[in-house]
């Protein structure tokens, strides 16, 4: 009946979805972060435990959709173990995807996180599969404000 | 019901033939805006193609087509929501600039620091941050009338806020969250025992039921002409004769004066003294239109239509498991809000979309009722004259294949 969606929500979202990876409290996080999107009421506190500049260990909490649910859960296991760097890297390449401008992507290098990009074709959903990596970007530049994505 | 025939009000709607993604489009997104009957888009290309230049300004033959229209507009207007006067009736952008008006103009000089305005705990955004704007700017405080879990208003308590110190109230005629349509007769009486003028905001209730402000004997009504089947950008604020003589304007500029000089000016009299600038003219004159087609079917007869489209679908969610819906006041206009098990509204939003449905999903501008729900959003289907059983068909059978898809 969903034919037309099959690119948006995929298998791998429905699991994410289902269950969220690394969906706990952190005790002792490096760092914690608030993500809101007002548009939606998704909400989401991200923690990072760093070793020097090294990701240890990425979880969360909060309420949202099934693709900021999956986007923020495939991004913590994605997460740990890069530097900050290659982190960063990540989140351009993820927005790159997500919004469509380079026209040739490299999928590949996006690993699991290919599965958002169909929301390219959603513009209202965007802000949906970003919202995770705005809040990394700011929990990396060590942003303690609670980020927005208006 | 007297000639209430709803295939023949959906012909008159061009945009319903509308395919999405390939499918029929149903659409359920009323309380948000609704659609244009083909009256309304004629008289928007009649004026622009025949008759249309500025308003209250030429002597010459188009200005003054133009402004017997306009002014045609504002009769209607009147007739439709029985005010008694012509002069009551205040064009403006919407419901919001609306009630930023009353705050302004009436709120800015009758209330004071330690003074209070009482709204409800179901308000829609903009009948809250206009008050709370003016109580930062005069020192006043914002009172909130709480309500139960159906979502309806908890008279006592609303009761009890009234107080000496209240200056205003300011209330919802019906909520575009939940549907709720409140006692406002009662609120209104209680509050004029006390001296204390009401503001209703009918932007959700005037599509759906016939209003007569004398018999409401509200102090205003403000209500937007894009939920009346008529263009956006347009809104009514009705005030009663006596308090609108007393406000100073709003905005200053053209129309608005008498007379103008560098040391002093002269207000024009009613309506003009709140219509500064040249005015949405097309607007004014399709809201007009929309109101003329909505009085050839009878509000009465669109109330009882909804009504029983209200009751089929209420019927219809409660059957699906998982399904809560969001507002069950015993009083209440059509609209559904509600939550799935597990599944965001803006899933849900997306997928029905899919399907050719068009629903809102999010907090309806209404963040305090989501927080009161706890709830970061919820999914809302809201129902006009044109929409049917089957749509709503439709629309149940989505939502159970969603569930299903989901797992
Ligand atoms: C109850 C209520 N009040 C006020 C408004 C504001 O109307 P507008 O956005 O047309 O100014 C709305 C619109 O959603 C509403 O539902």
């Amino acid at each position: 009946m969903f034919e037309d969606l099959r690119d948006l929500y995929q298998e791998v979202i429905f699991d994410h979805n289902r269950n969220p990876r690394n969906f706990r409290v952190m005790e002792n996080a490096d760092r914690q972060v608030e993500g809101f999107n007002p548009l939606c009421g998704d909400r989401l506190t991200l923690f990072l435990k760093m070793d020097g500049d090294v990701i240890t260990d990425a979880s969360f909490q909060g309420s949202g959709c099934a693709i900021s649910t999956a986007s923020v859960s495939l991004m913590t296991e994605i997460v740990k173990g890069k530097t900050e760097a290659e982190a960063q890297e990540l989140f351009t390449k993820f927005h790159e995807m997500t919004t469509g401008k380079e026209e040739h992507i490299n999928l590949e290098a996006l690993g699991k996180l290919a599965v958002l990009a169909g929301v390219r074709e959603y513009p209202a959903r965007v802000k949906c599969a970003t919202l995770a990596w705005h809040t990394l970007d700011a929990a990396l530049k060590n942003e303690a404000n609670a980020i927005s994505t208006e | 019901m007297s000639g209430f025939d709803v295939n023949k009000i959906r012909q008159d709607f061009p945009i319903l033939a509308e395919k999405i993604r390939g499918k029929d489009l149903v659409y359920l997104d009323n309380a948000a805006t609704c659609q244009k009957p083909q009256a309304v888009i004629d008289s928007i290309v009649q004026l622009y193609s025949h008759d249309y230049a500025n308003v209250h300004r030429g002597v010459h033959t188009l200005s003054v087509r133009s402004t017997d229209k306009f002014e045609a507009a504002r009769t209607k207007v009147k007739s439709f929501i029985n005010a008694a006067s012509d002069k009551e009736i205040i064009f403006v952008r919407g419901a919001t600039e609306a009630i930023n008006l009353v705050a302004q103009t009436y709120g800015k000089t009758n209330i004071k620091a330690g003074d209070e305005i009482l709204i409800t705990a179901m308000e829609h955004h903009s009948n809250i941050v206009p008050w709370q704007m003016l109580c930062e700017q005069t020192g006043a405080v914002l009172k909130v009338a709480p309500m139960n879990h159906k979502g309806e208003l908890i008279y006592s308590e609303f009761e009890q806020l009234l107080s000496d110190k209240t200056k205003l109230v300011s209330v919802v005629h019906m909520s575009n969250a939940l549907g709720t349509i409140n006692p406002v007769k009662k609120i209104i009486a209680a509050a004029h025992a006390k001296g204390i003028p009401v503001l209703l905001d009918g932007a959700q209730a005037i599509p759906h039921m016939a209003v007569d402000v004398q018999e409401l004997d509200c102090d205003f009504y403000v209500f937007s002409g894009h939920k009346l089947y008529g263009p956006s950008g347009i809104g009514v604020v009705y005030g009663k004769q006596s308090l609108l003589e007393a406000m100073p304007p709003y905005q200053g500029g053209g129309d608005m004066i008498r007379k103008v000089t560098f040391v002093e000016t002269e207000y024009n009299v009613l309506p003009y003294k709140f219509e500064a600038g040249t005015p949405a003219i097309a607007d004014v004159i399709a809201l007009g239109a929309a109101i003329d087609y909505l009085a050839a079917i009878g509000m009465n007869n669109i109330a009882a239509y909804e009504s029983e489209l209200l009751d089929y679908a209420t019927v219809k969610a409660k059957q699906i498991d998982g399904l809560t819906i969001i507002g069950e006041a015993e009083e209440k206009g059509a609209i559904l809000s509600f939550t799935l098990n597990k599944i965001h509204p803006h899933d849900i939003g997306t997928m029905l979309d899919s399907l050719g449905i068009a629903i809102r999903a999010g907090h309806h501008c209404a963040m305090p009722v989501m927080d009161f729900y706890g709830v970061p959003a919820t999914a809302r289907a809201s129902f006009a004259m044109y929409n049917t059983k089957q749509e709503i068909d439709v629309l149940m059978a989505g939502i159970q294949s969603l569930i299903e898809v989901f797992g």
